[in-house]
């Protein structure tokens, strides 16, 4: 008995993160997975905020609350801030914290990869709003179209901000999906074949797969526009033989599966919610997760139809707008499955059910209108106007950041340990749902008044202010129910209710340790048979996996598809290296916007840097250290 | 049919074009579509919660479930190919055009052509087609992209550097309508607007003969000291006023100023005071715009005024 206390106290020595200045060397999933969510959160906050001093320029015609050029500056970077520093992380920090404990492993494949990925996030968005208090920020907005944001029409700073530092954020995103993709892959727990995979961790997979597909051509997009701003090469300047209508196909060709990359993780949180709080499993497993693949694929096939007011031939037209239509099939399974589950359980209704239900409501009325713009004649009257505002933010709030919210709620107690208060959730569901409508729903009927989008002021006789006076009277409520967020974050931290290991009863291996888990996840290691371990009546008494060494850091590898065991293999410790490399790779990112000799700089230091990363610190096979 | 609050000088409820009209006839079909679906998918979500814990057996579930993906096959099906009759041939194939519409940082430059192709004239920020007719026009820009819309007379297109745009305006109800730009061009995205006028056809064949007019010579002496005004203060520099300074085209054509209804891009009434306020401060009426403000003594600007007030 004393031998397994012993070996548990080795175990939890081994796992242990640095804290203090060894704050930069920590590589645990969970601490990783934290911090990306916890930063994406305030980038969603500091977006958020500029979406309020957007509203409130247009609250009255003709207002000079705010000039053109700071405005400009203020909807690129909510747009960039929302999309890249906000969404993308906020998933994978979702995916980084939650996949390991949902599959039953110890850690990511490669941790200081996870390390890494998180600082290069960091330094990115640091520096983007930095260049906002430099009055450098972005100003040709998230989509950054050719050729009004080439030398020419944007000299000075703030473009080569854009593309170099977009470039350098996704590098981010790319080493978090390859992290996770590979985890999933081999790390899952013997007996959880892909089919007991939890539908979460599903949608963790595809999104991972759609990033590394999607975000090369934004990272080839932004380099060519970089070398067209710093030496000429004018891939986009149609006067030397360019082309701009190539940015916007490279731009889009990432930009239409990114709203999928968002949405699938957020799907993925439904589906694990909803069943838990109807007490029964997911009902349609099966079509959920083929519905998951299928939104991947097709998710590649909708990307002119941002393009259809640009003039290709009609018949590309009618191809996109025929995949636009198709895929709200595999979401409209989605939402059966939801619903078949609600009405095959008992479903007890609190925040994160209240959040899961709000984002039902406004994804339904979101896809509907996307359907209605995926009609090119309908399209070539409401594109870039008002309507299509409407129509993404009932996506991409309702259809995501609503189930980011039911995810924190409902994961809070396993991340602190303690649960957020119900009564203060209430207030946070109703007043962002009720806000978000009286903010959104009138944006509608300003696209059918003719109101484009990116226009700082407005003439008052074109009938807009009405809406314009409503949709910022609730945005203010909207951000009112944000805010109350932080208060019951700050609230709970003291006097929220102490967190069992499994308060929801929840059927998922995250819920079978302490919360919050300890540093090695699980000990022993769990096995599975059926999709929800925890429900299974005999769980704990089945066979687990045993022998890891509790000296060194293994996780046990198991095949892709059946989940067998196969072997052991060590992970890596805490290292600064991961951190110093990002901060190499960012000097040269950021360094060539001022001068070109930092690249040659940063690619000598960053050999470097991995030179210590790769640095073997000794010899695996001997016994002990 | 239409809805009081969607009325407005640029909605694209007002049905006044063709194309417009299809496209709110479409909007109310997949309105409909939309509402019962949202209707229907509402209602079985909040019906569990009155259950009070009868569970559905798994068969029943699926029953429903099966029905709701035929439903949404049959409905997406229906939607995807039915919206195939309402495209139009909007965009065309490379063709002659009547007018071109020039997307300028910030405003508008029109030009129209005669049946050869060849220019008739060239005004700016002001459209004018006869009434139920198709008038082909052509879509260009020498700087960023802009986009062509208005949504009173139906839907729009880019103006894309070194690809040309086709689109075909056809109105069934006389009056003026505002444009607007749709694409993000940069610090003066927001006023820059324009007007289609759409008159009967004899109205618009004397305004088409009235625009090829040369500038009138200035008849009094204040008018002619206005114009001695418009070279030494460099307006010449920019603007064009046929039959009387034809060396630049970087700015809006001035021949027949006064016989617009708008200034700026569709930012200002044209009347006298605005036409002054706007040259000796044109930052102070669209921040960010291109045109420099003048310095001149009070009676040179008088004078100018004067000018361009004779610019019918």
């Amino acid at each position: 008995m004393s031998d397994a206390k012993e070996n548990l106290q080795e175990l939890s020595k081994t796992w242990h993160s640095p804290t203090g200045w060894g704050w930069f060397t920590v590589v645990n999933h969970t601490n990783i997975g934290l911090r990306y969510i916890g930063t994406s959160l305030i980038f969603f906050f500091l977006a958020g905020i500029l979406g309020l001093l957007i509203r409130t320029q247009l609250i009255v015609p003709e207002n000079d609350f705010i000039g053109n050029d700071f405005y400009n500056q203020i909807f690129s970077m909510h747009g960039i801030t929302m999309m890249f520093l906000f969404a993308i992380p906020i998933v994978e920090g979702f995916g980084v914290y939650m996949v390991p404990y949902m599959i039953g492993t110890r850690d990511l494949s490669f941790p200081r990869l996870s390390a890494f990925s998180y600082y290069v996030f960091l330094i990115g968005g640091f520096v983007l709003w930095l260049s906002m208090l430099l009055d450098s920020a972005p100003d040709a907005g998230w989509f950054n179209y050719v050729p009004l944001s080439l030398k020419e029409f944007s000299p000075g700073k703030r473009i080569d901000v854009y593309a170099t530092v977009i470039t350098f954020i996704e590098i981010s995103a790319l080493a978090a999906a390859v992290e996770l993709i590979v985890t999933i892959f081999k790390q899952k727990a013997p007996g959880m074949s892909l089919g007991k995979m939890p539908p979460f961790v599903w949608s963790i997979l595809v999104m991972a797969f759609m990033i590394v597909f999607a975000m090369p051509t934004i990272i080839v997009g932004s380099i060519m526009l970089t070398l067209d701003r710093l030496l000429g090469t004018g891939f986009f300047d149609s006067g030397v033989g360019g082309d701009a209508l190539l940015w916007q196909h490279l731009f889009w060709w990432f930009g239409h599966p990114e709203v999928y990359i968002i949405f699938l993780p957020a799907a993925g949180i439904i589906s694990t919610i909803i069943p838990v709080f109807c007490g029964r499993p997911l009902y349609g497993y099966t079509a959920v997760v083929l519905s998951i693949v299928a939104t991947g694929v097709i998710s590649f096939g909708l990307w002119v139809h941002h393009m259809f007011t640009t003039g290709l031939p009609i018949q590309a037209d009618a191809f996109f707008a025929a995949a636009s239509g198709l895929i709200a099939l595999p979401s409209g399974i989605q939402v059966f499955s939801w619903i078949a589950t609600m009405w095959g359980g008992k479903p007890r209704l609190n925040t994160a059910f209240l959040f899961s239900l709000g984002f039902i409501f406004m994804f339904v009325l979101g896809g509907l209108t996307g359907i209605m713009v995926a009609s090119v004649p309908f399209d070539r009257q409401v594109h870039d106007s008002y309507f299509v505002v409407a129509h993404f933010h009932y996506v991409l709030i309702g259809g995501a950041v609503f189930p980011f919210f039911a995810g924190l709620y409902y994961w809070w107690p396993k991340m602190t340990g303690r649960l957020l208060s119900e009564k203060l959730g209430q207030w946070n569901f109703w007043l962002t749902f009720i806000g978000f409508n009286v903010a959104f729903f009138p944006m509608h009927f300003l696209g059918f008044l003719g109101m484009p989008r990116r226009i700082y002021s407005y003439p008052s006789d074109l009938n807009w202010d009405l809406m314009n006076l409503i949709s910022t009277i609730g945005s203010y409520i909207l951000g009112i129910g944000f805010f109350l967020f932080v208060v019951n974050i700050i609230y709970s931290r003291k006097h929220g209710q102490r967190a069992t290991n499994n308060p929801w009863n929840a059927s998922t291996l995250e819920w079978s340790v302490s919360s919050p888990a300890p540093g090695y996840n699980f000990s022993p290691l769990p096995a599975v048979r059926s999709l929800d371990p925890l429900w299974d009546k005999d769980f704990g008494v089945q066979p687990a996996a045993v022998g890891l060494r509790t000296d060194r850091r293994e996780v046990l590898v198991t095949s892709v598809i059946e989940g067998k065991p196969q072997g052991v293999i060590g992970i890596p410790h805490p290292t600064i290296w991961p951190f110093i490399l990002a901060l190499v790779c960012g000097m040269g990112f950021i360094g060539i916007i001022f001068n070109l000799w930092w690249f040659v700089f940063a690619f000598f230091a960053a050999s470097v840097a991995m030179t210590g990363w790769f640095w073997p610190k000794y010899n695996w096979r001997k016994e002990k250290r | 049919m239409a809805l009081v609050g969607c009325q407005g000088p640029q909605s694209m409820m007002s049905n006044a074009g063709a194309d417009a009209e299809r496209v709110v006839t479409l909007w109310w079909l997949l309105l409909s579509v939309s509402a019962f679906v949202f209707f229907i998918v509402s209602l079985f979500t909040i019906i569990p919660f009155f259950l009070k814990g009868k569970v559905v057996p798994e068969a029943n579930l699926g029953k429903g479930f099966m029905a709701g993906i035929v439903v949404t096959v049959v409905i997406l099906l229906a939607i995807i190919v039915g919206t195939f009759q309402f495209s139009t041939t909007l965009v065309m194939a490379n063709e002659k055009a009547d007018i071109e519409v020039v997307g300028k940082l910030w405003w508008w430059e029109v030009i129209y052509y005669d049946e050869e192709g060849q220019v008739l004239f060239k005004t700016a920020n002001e459209i004018h087609i006869p009434i139920d007719k198709k008038v082909r026009l052509r879509l260009t820009t020498d700087n960023v992209i802009h986009s062509f819309w208005v949504p009173s007379l139906g839907g729009k297109a880019d103006m894309i550097p070194g690809r040309p745009n086709y689109l075909t305006l056809e109105a069934q109800t006389e009056g003026i309508y505002r444009g607007q730009c749709a694409e993000y061009c940069g610090l003066q995205h927001t006023f820059m607007a324009f007007h289609v006028v759409v008159e009967p056809e004899d109205q618009y064949q004397d305004w088409l003969l009235a625009q090829q007019e040369t500038a009138p010579r200035p008849q009094t002496s204040l008018a002619e000291h206005g114009a001695k005004v418009f070279i030494e203060a460099k307006c010449m520099n920019c603007h064009t006023i046929r039959g009387f300074s034809e060396k630049s085209e970087i700015g809006p054509d001035l021949t027949h100023l006064m016989s617009r209804q708008m200034l700026a891009s569709g930012t200002i009434p044209n009347n006298k005071g605005h036409l002054s306020g706007w040259i000796a401060d044109p930052e102070g009426v669209k921040p960010s715009a291109l045109m420099p403000g003048l310095r001149l003594k009070s009676e040179d600007f008088k004078a100018l005024i004067h000018y361009l007030e004779s610019l019918k």
